[in-house]
């Protein structure tokens, strides 16, 4: 259940046209203001994200990060580029579309859980499927399989001024990828919690990825970017430098004797 | 890295044998610290000359047995109640190739130090894969033990999730470590630039002799603002 996705490897990025890509990023640029005042917070960035995976980007503060992660989220429009969600281009949409496609396919977790207060965690995980259109016991149904799912069944009903700040962000987590949702992109999600506590959240993350989402986290925390498949360096708004893909075997050798028993035998 | 005293707590245990010893061992610290049995039984050797243990009978596969004696005990208990200390630090390469690329002309520092962190990040992610398999074992339902054949001793249960915890431990502490790593790369990077900065914004040829004085005689002036600012307040 846990980190199968590590274990067997992904299609290699970038070796093919990556049809399935759940996020793909063209030459997106964003630049602010005019002239002399120009800024370009992003320059042609290119990034493709495949179902199951779970990118991090690092990159000082300034480099573009929380830019590259809004303009996934079509919260904020590229000035050159093609930004595409589930194939869906999002700046060839109407406003309303992008809206749908916003509430549809991404789901957002912030450093600060971002939970309505007034609602219950299965009412914060189901409002997106009602605003959908689903009826409210239908969605109701499906918040609480999401949360059962990331085993906090059980805080169904609680509001989240009666949970802890871990575990807010699994019910965030778990708003961001109910329905058909498969892209969750999140800025800083362990930000506000402790050390222990933040691993819990990104274990969630990375399972969630094992079984088919896909992740873009932003984090200036290497110890959080460890959780990813692959991180990407930004730098004044450039993608600099990526991590190669995991190689099957660890670093340490051997490593793991633990859990594995080949390790026994040798010598 | 003390392996005398690594076998030394083992031994603290309960007799062993020496490949039972490198097995366990092993189980604790996840082989991130590979021992071969030959260290093994030059350091039991070693400690059966300083009397911290003696041999302990065969058993009939011909497995010589060692157990830890009263002084050896007295060894362990001095060893966890004193810090590791830190006055001689081991070399660290990085620190030194840093330390020499900053001074030899026509290095590109910053290509070093960005190698470096896409280096050590992935390690990061490989060390935390190792974790998340930990964290999966450890926190499923009773399965059958992995460790297998003469594994872990005679009491499995209890020694087990100690030696899981124990391989956890070592493994935050790879990641916490490789995590210091990046954040003194970060350090490093901006320091650099503070530093290009600097030597930027400085006088395009300043004389050594008259360049010198200026600096001391502006802290000077700084330090006596400064008390009266203060007193002001």
């Amino acid at each position: 259940m846990s980190a199968q996705g590590w274990d067997t490897g992904r299609p290699e990025p970038g070796a093919e046209p990556e049809p399935g890509a759940v996020l793909r990023m063209r030459g997106v640029s964003r630049v602010h203001g005019r002239g002399a005042a120009e800024v370009h917070a992003l320059r042609t960035v290119d990034l493709a994200v495949q179902p199951g995976e779970f990118v991090a980007v690092m990159g000082p503060s300034g480099s573009g990060k929380s830019t590259l992660l809004t303009l996934a989220g079509g919260l904020d429009s590229a000035s050159s580029g093609q930004v595409v969600v589930e194939g869906t281009d999002l700046g060839a949409l109407s406003r309303k579309a992008l809206a749908a496609v916003r509430r549809r396919s991404i789901g957002y977790v912030f450093q600060d859980f971002n939970l309505i207060p007034a609602l219950t965690a299965a009412e914060n995980v189901s409002l997106p499927r009602e605003l959908d259109g689903l009826s409210g016991r239908r969605a109701r149904a499906e918040a609480l399989a999401a949360l059962a799912e990331i085993g906090i069944g059980e805080l169904a009903d609680r509001f989240p001024d009666e949970m802890s700040g871990g575990q807010q962000q699994r019910v965030a987590i778990a708003r961001a990828l109910i329905g058909d949702r498969r892209l969750v992109l999140a800025d800083e999600p362990t930000g506000a919690l402790d050390s222990a506590t933040g691993e819990s959240v990104l274990a969630v993350l990375r399972n969630r990825c094992d079984a088919g989402a896909a992740a873009v986290m932003v984090t200036h925390e290497a110890r959080h970017a460890g959780w990813a498949d692959r991180v990407v360096f930004l730098r004044d708004g450039r993608l600099v430098d990526e991590t190669a893909p995991l190689a099957a075997e660890s670093l340490l050798s051997g490593a793991a004797a633990g859990s594995d028993p080949s390790s026994e035998g040798t010598s | 890295m003390s392996i005398r005293h690594g076998l030394l707590a083992l031994l603290e245990q309960g007799p062993r044998y020496g490949y039972q010893l490198r097995t366990e061992f092993e189980a604790r610290t996840g082989a991130t610290w590979p021992l071969n049995v030959g260290q093994v039984y030059t350091t039991l050797g070693r400690l059966e000359r300083d009397g911290l243990v003696r041999p302990d009978g065969e058993d009939g596969e011909g497995h010589v047995f060692y157990a830890i004696t009263e002084p050896g005990r007295e060894e362990l208990r001095a060893w966890f109640v004193s810090p590791v200390r830190r006055d001689n630090p081991p070399r660290d390469e990085l620190a030194i190739k840093l330390a020499m690329a900053v001074t030899v002309a026509g290095v590109d520092v910053a290509a070093v130090i960005q190698r470096q962190r896409v280096h050590t990040v992935r390690a990061l992610q490989d060390y935390t894969r190792l974790k998340a398999r930990a964290l999966a074992a450890t926190e499923a339902p009773f399965t059958e033990a992995p460790l297998a054949a003469d594994g872990g001793g005679p009491d499995r249960g209890p020694d087990r999730d100690s030696q899981d915890l124990a391989w956890l431990l070592v493994l935050d502490q790879l990641i916490f470590q490789a995590e210091a790593e990046v954040r003194w790369l970060d350090h490093c990077e901006t320091r650099l630039v503070r530093h290009a900065a600097r030597l930027a914004a400085r006088p395009a040829r300043p004389e050594p002799a008259a360049a010198a004085p200026a600096a001391p005689a502006a802290a000077e002036q700084a330090a006596q603002v400064t008390p009266r600012g203060s007193r002001k307040r």
